[in-house]
């Protein structure tokens, strides 16, 4: 069967299904970056709620990332991406701003972020816990109000120990981004499903695009590796 | 670097903290958020629409035992598989250690869900296209979709749990393994007597954690037509043509999954001897 | 506070305002050929898909084809993701209760699809025992349930009826129940030829089969139904209608 697949199927123009696959891939890329980013935004404001909130929002904050570690991505997936615009959209009308029509893509970002919040935050907390006390204490010594002492010492001090779970969770948001074939989204899964489906050549395309997702993981893999040593400048090396 | 091992805070919540949460609950701020989530579950109970739920209960119950099924088989089978891709990785013979290596590096730099159709369709229309794999006794499985689903599974498993397994391996205490020479233990016993149970036993706070991934990951059989707790949840949703119920119901049942099986792994740790 | 989200939202690219919009138009993500599926280019075409245009074109409309999975289409109407559902729907008294439906547009048998010589009929006593595939949210499924249920051996749920077709190829499945329109090119194909045969179309049960296949709207939007509805009629009347069935069916698909 092999010598007879014709590699001619992933040509980049029809009828060849390259073109398709690369925006599907592009698609992927922009889903997983922008759930990442609502996701630090999360994670950061969710460490903050834990460590330095009042008891309901530390209860709250605890309650989220429960959650969200205990029920399938798929599942939680599913019902943010209903509830998150169905809310968004009741929300807008209370308050008489009009419905407001989410895209696709920023319902995407949205589901995504939602679940990646969830483990950033779990990630932002221990590093910052990592961080010298006394660093903190002497920003707070100097008169420093307590965002300024968040921006200027805590997060840049706590980075170097939350790279290493962040790389990692830029994988995982990678690898989620195919769930959302499930619902129904164009990204690089479903396209090469479709693909597969229209010419018959499973293994072709599920390949084809399995490197694609390689070539992204791996990718990062070297740009975060160099990132750290960067971020790790200065620190004593571990071990 | 990105690495399974790095993501201990991934882990759910510990039996011990799900205790000392509920010894917490007496305080007066918990005790009115616990009156209003009671308030918006009796709320949900009275306005939402359950009235599917008794005609599905069965069928509810048989997709749970699949789901079950599938988790069980998968962690003892990708386990038993991430053994020897552990040991290999740390003294195989070069080949086998990129080998291995390379295995877990694809697996776990691809979605399952990818993986998954491509067993199922690729695979799975392959066995179908000769005849004389027809004929034989194992027709009648490689015709069913669970097979695939629970070598998916299994594979994914391996891949994370190899890795591991590496660190686990590669972490027991060198002197304990000379100890065990300077004992005399040939090769063999070193390895089934001291290696082995040591490195189990290192990786068993992580295992816990990768479990309940696992059971996570259990929902996406359902794409390829294995009627799981998710597929009957799916099937209730067409039938009801509910947005939120059904959805609402699952997340329960996974919460109550997760935090059963959290609290019993950490009970089964608990009476793990502590080897030395 | 709302505001600046909402300009926020907008200046971003990430939302538009609901007023001037494009008509969102729900398919199934799921390819479901020759009525809409997506081409090595990303575009969808099919027959549904030129008729919603000519529909949309009617009432002035800008329409974008928007899929979403079958299994929640009507839950992502209700919430407004999409605005309406030119996907191939049959109405339903179940349906009818969530959303509402245009006047059909077009009428489709539904039929049962065994292995060439096999041993399975078409009627629920000559289907004893046979592992069934239906698809996923399906009128078909709800049918197979109905009147299979309890004398199939298995009512295997797959995502889209290309996958059950080529498991029934594959001998994975030894009946496929499905639109007979949907799956009539697969019983044309060579490998359809070669390997299945068409048993016809099943004992009939408008309740759960439908009343053939409309245009699924918002309850509250009875204004557009209204439209759509006019727009339907006129495409029939004028002989656009067998001008748009022409390059892809060569019978008459709006049934009696």
């Amino acid at each position: 069967m092999f010598q007879s697949i014709d590699f001619g199927l992933l040509a980049l123009n029809s009828p060849g299904w390259g073109g398709a696959l690369l925006a599907g891939f592009w698609r992927s890329i922009q889903l997983a970056a922008g759930g990442y980013a609502l996701g630090i935004v999360i994670g950061i404001l969710g460490a903050v709620a834990k460590l330095y909130g009042g008891r309901v929002s530390r209860d709250l904050a605890e309650i989220y990332t429960m959650t969200i570690r205990a029920v399938p991505e798929l599942v939680l997936m599913l019902i943010f991406y209903y509830a998150g615009t169905d809310l968004l959209n009741r929300l807008m009308g209370l308050f008489g701003a009009g419905g407001i029509d989410v895209n696709g893509l920023a319902a995407g970002i949205l589901v995504i972020g939602l679940v990646q919040g969830g483990y950033t935050t779990e990630v932002i907390r221990a590093a910052i816990l990592a961080v010298p006390r006394g660093q903190i204490e002497a920003a707070h010594s100097f008169g420093m109000s307590p965002m300024r002492v968040m921006r200027r010492i805590t997060l840049p001090a706590m980075l170097p120990h939350a790279i290493p779970g962040m790389a990692n969770l830029w994988m995982i948001a990678t690898k989620d981004t195919a769930l959302l074939a499930v619902i129904g989204f164009s990204e690089l899964t479903l396209v090469t499903k479709q693909a597969a489906a229209a010419t018959r050549e499973y293994f072709l395309f599920f390949i084809a695009a399995g490197l694609l997702y390689l070539i992204l993981t791996l990718g990062s893999n070297v740009v975060l590796r160099l990132f750290e040593r960067h971020a790790r400048r200065g620190m004593v090396a571990p071990r | 670097m990105p690495d399974m091992d790095t993501i201990t805070p991934l882990r759910p919540a510990t039996g011990a903290q799900l205790l000392a949460g509920l010894r917490g609950l007496l305080m007066p701020h918990r005790l009115i958020m616990l009156a209003l989530a009671l308030t918006g579950l009796a709320a949900m109970v009275t306005q939402m629409d359950w009235s599917w739920l008794p005609a599905y209960l069965p069928r509810l119950w048989g997709g749970l035992l699949t789901t079950l099924w599938m988790l069980a088989g998968s962690v003892i089978l990708g386990f038993a598989l991430a053994l020897p891709l552990g040991v290999v990785q740390v003294i195989g013979p070069r080949p086998l250690r990129w080998l291995a290596s390379g295995f877990c590096t694809v697996v776990r730099g691809t979605p399952l869900l990818l993986q998954l159709w491509l067993l199922y369709y690729g695979l799975g229309s392959l066995f179908a296209a000769y005849p004389v794999i027809r004929e034989t006794w194992a027709w009648p499985y490689l015709r069913e979709a669970w097979p695939y689903g629970l070598l998916a599974l299994t594979i994914s498993f391996a891949a994370y749990e190899g890795e591991v397994m590496r660190g686990a391996f590669a972490g027991v205490p060198n002197g304990e393994l000379e100890a065990a020479r300077a004992f005399g233990m040939s090769p063999r016993k070193v390895f089934f007597r001291v290696w082995l149970p040591r490195a189990v036993h290192r990786a068993l706070p992580v295992l816990t954690g990768e479990i309940i991934l696992q059971l996570k990951s259990t929902p996406l059989i359902a794409t390829i037509a294995v009627a799981d707790l998710y597929a009957i949840v799916t099937r209730v949703r067409q039938a009801t043509l509910l947005t939120y119920e059904p959805l609402l119901l699952l997340a329960g049942i996974y919460l109550c999954l997760s935090a059963i099986l959290t609290i019993a792994l950490r009970w089964l740790e608990g009476r793990m001897p502590s080897g030395g | 506070m709302t505001r600046i989200l909402a300009a926020l939202a907008v200046a971003t690219g990430l939302a538009t305002p609901a007023m001037a919009e494009v008509m969102k138009v729900g398919v199934s993500a799921e390819p479901y050929p020759p009525f809409y599926t997506p081409d090595a280019s990303g575009e969808w075409t099919g027959w549904e898909v030129d008729f919603m245009h000519e529909m949309c074109a009617r009432i002035g409309e800008e329409c974008e084809v928007t899929p979403i999975a079958w299994e929640g289409i009507i839950p992502a109407l209700n919430t407004g993701k999409i605005d309406m559902i030119v996907g191939s729907m049959s109405i339903t008294p179940a349906r009818a209760e969530q959303i509402s439906f245009s006047d059909k547009y077009y009428d489709t048998p539904t039929g049962l699809i065994v292995a060439k010589g096999s041993k399975y009929g078409n009627s629920p006593e000559a289907l004893e025992g046979a592992i069934i595939g239906a698809q996923s949210g399906s009128i078909q499924q709800v049918y197979a349930e109905k009147y299979y249920g309890d004398v199939a051996g298995q009512i295997r749920v797959y995502q889209t009826l290309d996958e059950e077709l080529q498991d029934l190829a594959a001998g994975r499945l030894d009946a496929v129940i499905g639109d007979a329109l949907a799956m009539d090119p697969f019983i044309n194909s060579d490998q359809g030829q070669a390997c299945c045969e068409y048993l016809g179309a099943v004992q009939n049960d408008p309740d759960v089969l439908g009343y053939g296949v409309g245009v699924g709207l918002r309850k509250d939007d009875t204004e557009l139904l209204g439209r759509m509805n006019a727009a339907i009629a006129e495409i029939r009347t004028d002989g656009t209608y067998a001008k748009l069935a022409e390059p892809w069916f060569n019978i008459d698909i709006y049934g009696e």
